[in-house]
C-alpha cells in the first residue's frame, strides 16, 4: 500500500453512470442518467447506509463500486487504486476484497449447485491456489459462522427458506475474507422475524471479521438500525450525507426530512402524534429530470432559484454533505417560528 | 349493534397431490362499520387466504368451510354468479400489485365505468363521469386526462389509486386491502395511508388491512389480529396490543421490528423458522420458537380465549411477557 494516511477505505469521485433506453423502433434512443456527481468516502470499519426511493440509483451505485457496471466517468478508489482502470488480473485480486450480498437470496443462488459448491465458488475463481481440503475446511468454517449446520453442505438451494438462503449468500460473500461488502437490500425479501435474525448476524460478522459495510436499502428503519453514516440519494444525486444519529435528529435537506416523517413507526401513540410532512406527487422520470434542483418539483420550500441553478454539494464543518440552496434559511425560519411560539 | 361482517369457524384447505394443507383454521372475526382492522402475520400465516376465501377467490384446489355473514347472507360456498352481485358492490378487495389486477388492454375509464354499469345500472356516459369524479377523490391529478390512459402509462402509485377508486365506486361497506402499500415508496405509501384514513371516515367503509408491517398498523388501524400458522393467536385494540402484548409471538414481532426513531438496541429476533403448514408442531404451533414455553404448550393447543379489554389470546402462559437478554 502507498503512504495513505487517511482512514478512507474507498473513495468515489465524480462518478457518473448513464443508460441508453430504447424509445421505440424508429425513435432516437434516450439517455437515462442514473448517477451523477457522486463523491463520497467510506471509512474503514464503518457501515455506510445508502437510502432512497425507487430509481434513485442506489443499486446502480453499489454495482458501479464493485465494477459489475462500468461507470461512464469518475473514479472508484480502493485503497488509493482506481478500480475503473485496473486490468483484468489486478481486478480479480481486488475482488477478493470486495463482495456483494443480493436482495433475493434464492434467485442469487445457482439451483444446480450444492450449498458447499455455491459457497466455495468464489474461492475457485478468485483463489485457485487453494487445495480441495483447504477449500472444504474454509466452507465449513464459514457455514458455522453464519449459522448453517455442517450436514447442509450437500443440499440444494430449493431445500432452504429465504432466511437460510440469505445465510448461504452471506457465507459466499465472506469466503474470500473480503474487507468490504456491499449489501444490496439484503433483508427486504424476508419476513420480519427472519429479517431481525439476519440483521443481527450481519452485525456480529462485521465485528468478528472487521468488515466495512455499504448497506443499501429503501427501508429507513433498517438503515438507521445498522448504519454509522447515511447517504441519501434522490434521482441519481447525493442530497445529504450525515452520521446516522444526526440525520434522524437534525436532517438538513427537505427531502431527507420528508422521507423520515413518511416512515411508518411501530408505535401507535407516536405514529398518531406525528406531523407528517407529506410530499406531494411522485418521483419525476430520470430520463427528463427537472432543471436545477431535481427535488424542487416536490419541495414545499422551492423558490425560483431552485429551478435555475443546481445546488452544489456543500461540505459542512463536521464532514456532513448537503445539496440545497435554502437549508440555512429553512433552519433559521424554523428557529424563528419556535422563538415566536415560545 | 350488528356487525357488517361476521366470520365463524372459517377453515381453508388446499388439496395437494398426496396430501392436504390446512391454511386457515377455525377463524372467527367480526367487523363493524367504519373501523380499520389490521390483519398481521408473516408468509404462510393464512392472512391473505382467509380473505380470499371470503371473497370467493381461492385457487382452484382450495376449499373453504364455515360462515362469512354479510348481513344475513353467507358468502362461503355461494355460487360465483350470485357472489358477483355482492362482490364489488358490498365488499371489494385490492391487492399489492395493481398491474396484475387491472386489464392492460382497456383504458382506465372503461374499466371503472364497467363497474357502475354492471352494479348500479348507470348509463355509460354517466358512469364515466362518476368514474372521473372518483379518480379526483383519490387524489389523481388531471383525472379526466388520466382516465384515458392505459394502466401501463401510469406510475405504481397512480395505478394503486386507480385500484382504490375502482374498489370504492359502489361505496362498498367493506374494503379488503391485501398489502396495498408494500410495493410503493415510503413517500407514496404515506400518501396512500392518508387516503385510506380519509376514505373510511368519509364513506364509512370498514377497512381490512392485511399487512406484515407493524409501522403501517400503528399508523392506521383501530384493532388488530395477529395470525400464526393459520390461526389467530391474539387480537384486540391496537394500543394495548402494541404496549402490552399478551402472546409471545406478538411480542416477538414487535421486538424484531427496527424503529426509525431509535438507534440500535440490538433486535431480539424470534428464534427458528415459521412452521410448514403441512407439519404444524403438536400443541401450540408457536411452541418450538417460544421463549416462554412450558410442558403444557407441547401437548395441548391453547384455545383463543377472551381476556380483559376486549382482547383475546391463544396462549397458556399467564406470567408477565418480558424478554430476557435485553441489551440496552
Amino acid at each position: 500500500m502507498t503512504n495513505h494516511v487517511s482512514a478512507d477505505l474507498l473513495r468515489i469521485e465524480d462518478l457518473k453512470k448513464t443508460f441508453t433506453v430504447s424509445a421505440g423502433l424508429f425513435a432516437r434512443p434516450l439517455t437515462l442518467t442514473a448517477l451523477q456527481d457522486i463523491t463520497f468516502s467510506v471509512k474503514r470499519g464503518e457501515t455506510l447506509g445508502i437510502v432512497g426511493e425507487s430509481g434513485c440509483g442506489k443499486s446502480t451505485l453499489g454495482r458501479c463500486i464493485l465494477q459489475l457496471l462500468s461507470p461512464d466517468e469518475g473514479r472508484v478508489l480502493w485503497l488509493g487504486q482506481d478500480l475503473t482502470q485496473l486490468p483484468g488480473e489486478e481486478m480479480r485480486k481486488a475482488r477478493r476484497e470486495l463482495q456483494i450480498i443480493f436482495q433475493d437470496p434464492l434467485a442469487s443462488l445457482n439451483p444446480r449447485m450444492t450449498v458447499g459448491e455455491i459457497i466455495a465458488d468464489p474461492l475457485r475463481t478468485l483463489m485457485p491456489e487453494l487445495g480441495r481440503d483447504e477449500r472444504r475446511a474454509r466452507v465449513l468454517r464459514m457455514m458455522e459462522a453464519v449459522g448453517l449446520l455442517p450436514e447442509m453442505i450437500n443440499r440444494y438451494p430449493h431445500e432452504f427458506s429465504g432466511g437460510q438462503a440469505q445465510r448461504i449468500g452471506i457465507a459466499r460473500a465472506l469466503i474470500t475474507e473480503p474487507k468490504l461488502i456491499v449489501c444490496d437490500e439484503p433483508v427486504s425479501a424476508l419476513d420480519v422475524s427472519i429479517q431481525a435474525q439476519i440483521l443481527n448476524l450481519l452485525s456480529d460478522l462485521k465485528d468478528t471479521f472487521g468488515l466495512t459495510l455499504i448497506f443499501i436499502s429503501h427501508n429507513l428503519s433498517v438503515v438507521r438500525h445498522v448504519s454509522d453514516r447515511i447517504l441519501v440519494l434522490y434521482l441519481g444525486r447525493i442530497v445529504e450525507l450525515a452520521p446516522g444519529d444526526a440525520i434522524y435528529t437534525d436532517a438538513k435537506h427537505p427531502y431527507t426530512k420528508a422521507l423520515l416523517t413518511a416512515v411508518p413507526i411501530p408505535d401507535p401513540i407516536r405514529a398518531r402524534q406525528r406531523n407528517i410532512d407529506a410530499l406531494v406527487g411522485e418521483i419525476p422520470s430520470p430520463i427528463n429530470p427537472p432543471s436545477g434542483c431535481t427535488f424542487r418539483t416536490r419541495c414545499r420550500h422551492a423558490r425560483p432559484i431552485c429551478a435555475e441553478q443546481r445546488p452544489i454539494l456543500e461540505t459542512l464543518p463536521d464532514d456532513r454533505l448537503v445539496a440545497c440552496h435554502r437549508w440555512r434559511e429553512i433552519e433559521e425560519g424554523v428557529g424563528r417560528e419556535a422563538a415566536l411560539t415560545a | 349493534m350488528t356487525h357488517i361482517l361476521q366470520v365463524e369457524d372459517l377453515n381453508v384447505t388446499f388439496a395437494l397431490h398426496q396430501s392436504e394443507v390446512h391454511a386457515v383454521r377455525n377463524l372467527d372475526l367480526v367487523l363493524d362499520a367504519g373501523e380499520i382492522l389490521a390483519v398481521v402475520g408473516e408468509s404462510g400465516s393464512g392472512k391473505s387466504q382467509a380473505f380470499l376465501a371470503i371473497m370467493g377467490l381461492l385457487a382452484r384446489n382450495g376449499r373453504a368451510t364455515g360462515r362469512a355473514l354479510l348481513g344475513d347472507v353467507d358468502l362461503i360456498g355461494m355460487a360465483p354468479g350470485r357472489l358477483d352481485t355482492y362482490r364489488g358492490r358490498d365488499i371489494a378487495m385490492i391487492f399489492q400489485d395493481p398491474m396484475t389486477s387491472l386489464n392492460p388492454s382497456l383504458r382506465v375509464k372503461t374499466q371503472l365505468a364497467e363497474v357502475l354499469v354492471k352494479h348500479q345500472g348507470f348509463e355509460p356516459d354517466q358512469a364515466v363521469r362518476s368514474a372521473i369524479a372518483m379518480l379526483e377523490r383519490v387524489g389523481i391529478p388531471e383525472p379526466a386526462k388520466r382516465a384515458n390512459a392505459y394502466p401501463h402509462e401510469l406510475s405504481g402509485g397512480m395505478r394503486q389509486r386507480v385500484m382504490i377508486a375502482m374498489a370504492l365506486l359502489c361505496q362498498p361497506k367493506i374494503l379488503i386491502a391485501d398489502e396495498p402499500t408494500t410495493a410503493l415508496d415510503v413517500t407514496v405509501q404515506a400518501q396512500m395511508l392518508d387516503l385510506f384514513r380519509s376514505l373510511t371516515r368519509d364513506f364509512g367503509t370498514a377497512l381490512v388491512m392485511i399487512t406484515h408491517d407493524l409501522g403501517v398498523v400503528a399508523g392506521i388501524a383501530d384493532r388488530m389480529m395477529v395470525m400464526y400458522g393459520g390461526r389467530c393467536v391474539e387480537r384486540g385494540p391496537v394500543e394495548p396490543l402494541f404496549y402490552a402484548p399478551r402472546h409471545p409471538y406478538t411480542l416477538g414481532l414487535l421486538h424484531s421490528t427496527p424503529h426509525v426513531e431509535e438507534r440500535a438496541r440490538r433486535l431480539s429476533p424470534i428464534e427458528g423458522l415459521p412452521p410448514s403448514l403441512e407439519h404444524l408442531p403438536p400443541g401450540c404451533s408457536f411452541n418450538p420458537r417460544c421463549a416462554f414455553r412450558f410442558d403444557r404448550c407441547v401437548h395441548e393447543r391453547p384455545p383463543l380465549a377472551p381476556i380483559a379489554g376486549n382482547r383475546a389470546k391463544a396462549c397458556h402462559y399467564e406470567g408477565p411477557l418480558e424478554l430476557k437478554d435485553q441489551v440496552a
